[in-house]
């Protein structure tokens, strides 16, 4: 059984933590989904620039600072893509909103390309997060082991805000009927705004632990965290907060649990991810925590 | 206003449309390399080296007429995706013959364009015998990879001493698992334990796969795999303290891996085609040019050290002048007739092609990551009479 243990855990270890940064990630999918209607695809690539950001902004000063500077400038981002590319587009059909969202992640994955030159850049190295630590018979990074409990905080605080601020109130009226709480004097544009902050917020976070973790940086690193995390949101029940999270800690551990089976098995670890999103949405198309869909899409 | 607007991105797009005219006394040499993407380090280093020769040597005499000879370059991004645009590209340019491409799958997914359009191309650093194979119009200059697996193979037996070995590359990527199968082929000839795995492409997370290696006892971790994965594999077996060591293929002679060697207790060693400090001439020059110019160090991945892939574009770009003087003309058609009787003796050594449009090389050299100078250290060198 120890024997066992020791040869897994390094899998469960990776798991848990590439499940935590895809969590990360899936509220902001989730969020702007139980608001708008609209799966956000710009938003992987969100993630993939607050990576860039941090590598250039490292060059020039020093970590207390880049660090803050960094989420702030993914939060600036994801406010402008709002205001610029869906605003605009709020009483046109649901789908060109989406392909609003479609140009914008090209966009944002072609300026990369054009700023980087093409090159993978090497992510600055965190002192603290990414010093090694042993566990048992696994050797990892500080970071496998912050990034849940930070993602687990980090929901707790969400869900905290959802339930007790005037805001997160707005949020909720927002989400469960859009029409009627604009005539009932609820700021939409603000309630929209704040929620793209959040979740430009919360990819920051999942960006810097991330890739401390993978330490490099391409144009398309954001494509593929960010469609697991969208299949995570869509398992979970899309518009549900816990349900990202359970979902993407379930694709992260089993993600890495595949790998772990043998040599015949490795090459399915991204193949499952997207097998269980054809089952689920089969079996249970809301998700495991979805609520039940009255209307809509 | 809106009609102003979509006047002036018409003419922008019919602008980038028109194709460039040439002077009639110019020759075009087309450069075929990735400078995005996975292999975008490699392919931007292997540039370098291709127009620091054209820089050095601009003309070339036909007949006694001198021409200008003019490199253009496409990016194929290394993808097989893009291959064939950047190859239509080349071919549209109006290329006598084409250099590259770093990146053996790339190679052959462009290889047809250039074969309906009757341009030879003359392979740098692309390493799968599928690339000449059953084709008249691809040379090459560099070795293969069943000498390269063989190489590895015996390295990892006679130096290091393993009797099991664990193979990582890239799913569905030829040049990945082609070398995977000549290195288990000639491994378990020698007696030894072969587990091979592949990950995804665009997979960024291997703990998992290191520690499949760890499982399964391996003494050695054969690692053929592009630039962008290596320097992540790199970094993940550093931070899980891997203590067996890693040997790779030609990919890794770069220094973006050797950056993120450099500082860690890893034991990395890479096969390639070019030891430094063989031609100090040219090594003196071509360093040169690159602190002369800001662009190009920066392609260089920010420093002017020499990969061998530069070494092999610079020879490359010499073995097509002669080519191009053996033909005595800048028609296609001439050259690749000429190509095959085309002897040049290089910077990386003599190169004359088979039947096939091979080099006939018979050295390898292996170099081991030095963690603390940030260098590549020469260990030894390695011919076909060796690795037999």
């Amino acid at each position: 059984m120890s024997n066992f243990v020791q040869a897994n855990l390094p899998y469960l270890l990776a798991g848990i933590s590439v499940g935590g940064q895809y969590a990360l990630i899936a509220i902001g999918y989730t969020m702007v989904y139980g608001i708008l209607r609209l799966i956000n695809f710009a938003h992987g690539d969100v993630f993939m620039v607050a990576g860039l950001v941090m590598v250039y902004t490292t060059t020039a000063m020093p970590m207390y600072l880049s660090i803050p500077l960094v989420i702030v400038a993914t939060v600036v981002l994801g406010f402008l893509i709002e205001r610029v590319a869906y605003k605009p587009l709020r009483s046109a059909p649901r789908m060109s909103v989406m392909i609003s969202a479609i140009g914008v992640s090209y966009l944002l994955q072609n300026c990369a390309l054009y700023f980087t030159g093409g090159l993978a850049q090497v992510y600055p190295t965190i002192p603290w997060l990414s010093n090694s630590v042993t566990i048992g018979s696994a050797t990892t990074k500080v970071v496998t082991i912050v990034t849940p409990i930070l993602t687990v905080v980090l929901v707790f605080a969400l869900v905290l805000f959802i339930q007790k601020t005037k805001i997160g109130m707005a949020m909720r009226a927002v989400s469960k009927d859009f029409e009627t709480s604009q005539l009932m004097g609820i700021k939409i544009n603000s309630v929209i705004s704040m929620t793209f902050v959040i979740g430009c917020f919360l990819a920051a976070i999942g960006s810097l632990l991330y890739f401390t973790n993978y330490p490099s940086v391409i144009p398309t690193s954001g494509s593929m965290p960010g469609l697991k995390a969208f299949v995570a949101a869509v398992f979970g029940g899309i518009g549900s907060i816990p349900g990202a999270v359970i979902g993407a800690f379930v694709i992260g551990i089993c993600e890495n649990i595949i790998k772990g089976l043998g040599s015949s098995w490795t090459i399915f670890s991204d193949a499952f991810t997207f097998v269980l999103l054809i089952v689920v949405l089969l079996v249970k198309p809301t998700g495991i925590f979805g609520e039940k869909a009255t209307d809509k899409v | 206003m809106k009609k102003i607007f979509a006047i002036a991105l018409a003419v922008v797009m019919v602008m980038a449309l028109a194709v460039p005219a040439f002077a009639a006394d110019e020759i075009v040499i087309g450069v075929f390399e990735p400078l995005s993407g996975d292999n975008g380090a490699g392919g931007k280093q292997e540039t370098l080296g291709i127009q620091y020769a054209n820089a050095e040597t601009p003309t070339v005499e036909v007949d006694g007429v001198t021409y200008d000879v003019k490199l253009v370059v496409a990016d194929n991004e290394s993808s097989t995706d893009k291959a064939v645009s950047a190859a239509t590209q080349l071919v549209a340019a109006g290329s006598s013959v084409v250099l590259g491409t770093y990146g053996s799958a790339v190679a052959i997914a462009g290889s047809d364009t250039f074969g309906d359009a009757g341009i030879p191309v003359i392979g740098v650093t692309c390493t799968n015998p599928q690339v000449t194979e059953g084709n008249e119009h691809y040379f090459r200059i560099c070795f293969l990879d069943p000498f390269q697996g063989t190489v590895q193979a015996n390295f990892a037996h006679d130096e290091l001493g393993a009797t099991k070995a664990y193979c990582l590359g890239q799913l569905g990527n030829d040049y990945d698992q082609g070398l995977i199968n000549y290195f288990t082929q000639a491994a378990e000839a020698l007696g030894m334990e072969v587990t091979a795995e592949s990950f995804p492409e665009g997979n960024s997370d291997f703990t998992s796969y290191l520690t499949n290696a760890k499982n399964a006892g391996a003494e050695v971790i054969f690692a053929p795999c592009s630039i962008s994965y290596a320097q992540l594999i790199v970094e993940q077996a550093a931070s899980q303290g891997i203590d067996v060591p890693i040997t790779a293929p030609d990919t890794w002679d770069s220094n973006v891996v050797m950056e993120a060697v450099q500082g860690t207790d890893l034991e990395v060693y890479c096969t390639t085609f070019y030891a430094e400090g063989g031609d100090p001439e040219f090594e003196e020059g071509f360093k040169e040019y690159l602190n002369s110019d800001s662009t190009a160090l920066a392609n260089n991945g920010g420093n002017d050290m020499i990969a061998a892939v530069s070494v092999m574009g610079y020879d490359a770009y010499y073995t097509a002048l002669e080519a191009i003087k053996a033909a005595g003309s800048a028609d296609p058609a001439d050259v690749m007739a000429a190509l095959p009787n085309v002897t040049y003796t290089g910077v990386s050594g003599a190169i004359a092609f088979d039947e096939i449009g091979d080099a006939i090389r018979d050295s390898a050299f292996i170099k081991q990551a030095n963690t603390e100078t940030g260098v590549w250290d020469f260990v030894a060198a390695q011919s076909v009479a060796d690795a037999e």
